[in-house]
């Protein structure tokens, strides 16, 4: 077991929009990434949001060494209830994930 | 062969005036910028405004329309401060004639609005002629008509329609971030799926290349595709660093919904040609019979107040949340009590910075802290309320004990009074599309020859 962004070379969140979060894992090197898309599963990263696994989009991008996944946003941007307005926290939850 | 210039990311993030001057003189067909998105949140489009500074943007596109003036092409803005609301529209062509004067030059000025009268989305809503989009949240007619600024996205056909007119500026209100980019390209018959393409990797400016703050890029259109070239010192681009840039905010890398189809990049290839360009082929256009625009609203839904406090006692700052929720308690209770406010008429919530502000109850992490600041905020149906509330929790938030039992404390108050107005709550009200069988139906163009 090793944390997520010791790992990596980047663990980046962001709004896709007003409704959709996008997490983007820069893994830098093939074998990271290998590592991570064996790793890591679509069912963790649900559990970090409590979110319904269904509801995740997950794609492995070999080229580029990302694995990435979107998922409705935690609380609508910027309803009484959301916490950050760009998204871009989420990306320290994930990293610190053990994979 | 189509050359668009691309100062920066966005108008009022600045740009490098040496690598604009270099684009300038690689004669460009066109200048294109984008004004704004969604991403500062709910409150501009609410209201109506820019989240930038009118003296950096007076600053910027004065810049701009220099930089115009000496290339001889059109320049083009879309969203339009921020939010690309009429009202902001309207704020982007005041900034613009005020420099037409100041630079004394004549100008064709063509105005796109793309601002939507809630009552007419209201009756295309009945008419079952707006579908929702992925996580969209509930809407009904009435929702819809208590929207303060209702914006549907134009395409490269309304950008198309606003260039014909010869106009050396377009001031847009809400597009694509694509279409401002795309629209040239297309009209002279470039190649569609690099059109788009090219328009998503040049949208955020320097950020598809290394030294993303930069700002200034060039995208070569042709019969095929595009090159991308950042135009600073010491920016370049690779194709590791133009792909990567199809995950920046983008829910799928791959396929990227306009008006009027969607763009496809799965079997797009990218190629370094020189140590700064790279150039991408293989991107697909697949057009749709079905013409959409995308639908942005935002309405209000209350007042809100906020008040900061500090804790250093060590004491309580290690029983912050058991004194939190003790406090959300029983001032909730009084507030019910003495303002006759039902529980589900307002919130009231402490926010912990330094122990779980980030995240709630969905932190996994937990250290001992120095010090926590507490943010209260609290929303109400009106202001006179939601400063009440924070009137009743002030007491709290200075005095609170966590037992009967210990002696009152008295934490950290900022700034007197402690709390503070924040204005209304507004909230995105839209993830929708709306058919249209004419793109021009639901926006607005304006002509006007000044100077």
């Amino acid at each position: 077991m090793a944390e997520l962004r010791s790992l990596v070379t980047k663990v980046r969140s962001k709004n896709a929009g007003p409704f959709w979060l996008t997490i983007d894992i820069f893994c830098g090197s093939a074998e990271s990434f290998a590592r991570v898309r064996d790793g890591l599963s679509v069912s963790q990263i649900a559990a970090v949001f409590e979110a319904d696994t269904q509801t995740v989009k997950r794609f492995d991008i070999e080229n580029l060494h990302v694995v990435k996944f979107s998922l409705p946003r935690p609380a609508v941007q910027g309803a009484v209830e959301d916490r950050d307005m760009h998204g871009a926290s989420w990306a320290a939850l994930i990293g610190e994930l053990d994979i | 062969m189509v050359k668009v210039l691309v100062p920066s990311g966005a108008l009022g993030l600045n740009y490098d005036q040496e690598a604009l001057t270099r684009g300038i003189a690689a004669g460009p067909d066109i200048i294109a910028i984008d004004g704004g998105s969604t991403d500062s949140g709910p409150s501009y489009l609410g209201r109506g405004v820019s989240k930038y500074a009118r003296s950096s943007t007076k600053i910027e596109w004065a810049g701009l329309m220099q930089a115009r003036a000496e290339a001889g092409v059109p320049l083009v803005i879309g969203t339009a401060g921020t939010c690309g609301a009429d009202s902001a529209v309207d704020w982007m062509l005041d900034i613009t004639r005020e420099i037409a004067a100041e630079q004394a030059r004549p100008l064709r000025i063509a105005v796109l609005r793309s601002g939507q009268d809630p009552e007419f989305i209201a009756s295309e809503w009945e008419a079952n002629r707006i579908t929702p989009l992925g996580n969209a949240p509930e809407i009904d007619a009435d929702l819809l008509r208590s929207c303060t600024n209702i914006v549907a996205l134009a395409g490269a056909e309304q950008i198309a329609a606003a260039l014909e007119t010869g106009a050396d500026i377009i001031i847009a209100g809400r597009t694509t971030d694509t279409a401002i980019l795309a629209a040239l390209p297309l009209m002279r018959g470039c190649h569609a799926g690099g059109a788009w393409h090219g328009a998503k990797i040049g949208e955020c400016g320097a950020l598809c290349a290394t030294n993303p703050q930069s700002g200034v890029i060039m995208i070569d259109f042709d019969d095929a595709g595009f090159t991308v070239t950042p135009l600073a010192d010491g920016a370049h681009a690779s194709p590791h660093t133009v792909s990567a840039h199809m995950l920046y905010e983008n829910s799928d890398p791959f396929i990227l919904y306009e008006p009027g189809g969607h763009l496809d990049v799965t079997d797009a290839e990218y190629t370094s040609i020189d140590a700064r360009s790279v150039r991408v082929t293989g991107s697909e256009w697949v057009p749709t019979d079905d013409y959409t625009v995308k639908l942005e609203g935002a309405r209000a839904v209350g007042y809100r107040s906020v008040a900061i406090a500090l804790l250093r006692d060590r004491h309580y700052v290690q029983n912050a949340p058991a004194w939190a929720d003790d406090i959300v308690a029983k001032c909730s209770a009084k507030v019910m009590e003495r303002m006759g406010l039902s529980a589900d008429a307002f919130t009231l919530e402490l926010r912990l910075i330094g122990h779980s502000a980030s995240f709630g109850k969905l932190e996994k992490r937990t250290a001992d802290p120095v010090e926590i600041g507490v943010v209260a905020i609290i929303t109400a149906p009106t202001e006179a309320q939601a400063g009440e509330i924070g009137k009743m929790l002030n007491p709290y938030l200075l005095h609170h004990p966590l037992t009967q039992e210990e002696e009152q404390p008295t934490f950290a108050f900022l700034f007197s009074p402690p709390e503070m107005a924040h204005g209304v709550v507004y909230e995105f009200a839209l993830n929708h599309v709306l058919h249209l069988d004419d793109p021009m139906r639901a926006f607005r163009l304006e002509v006007m020859d000044i100077g």
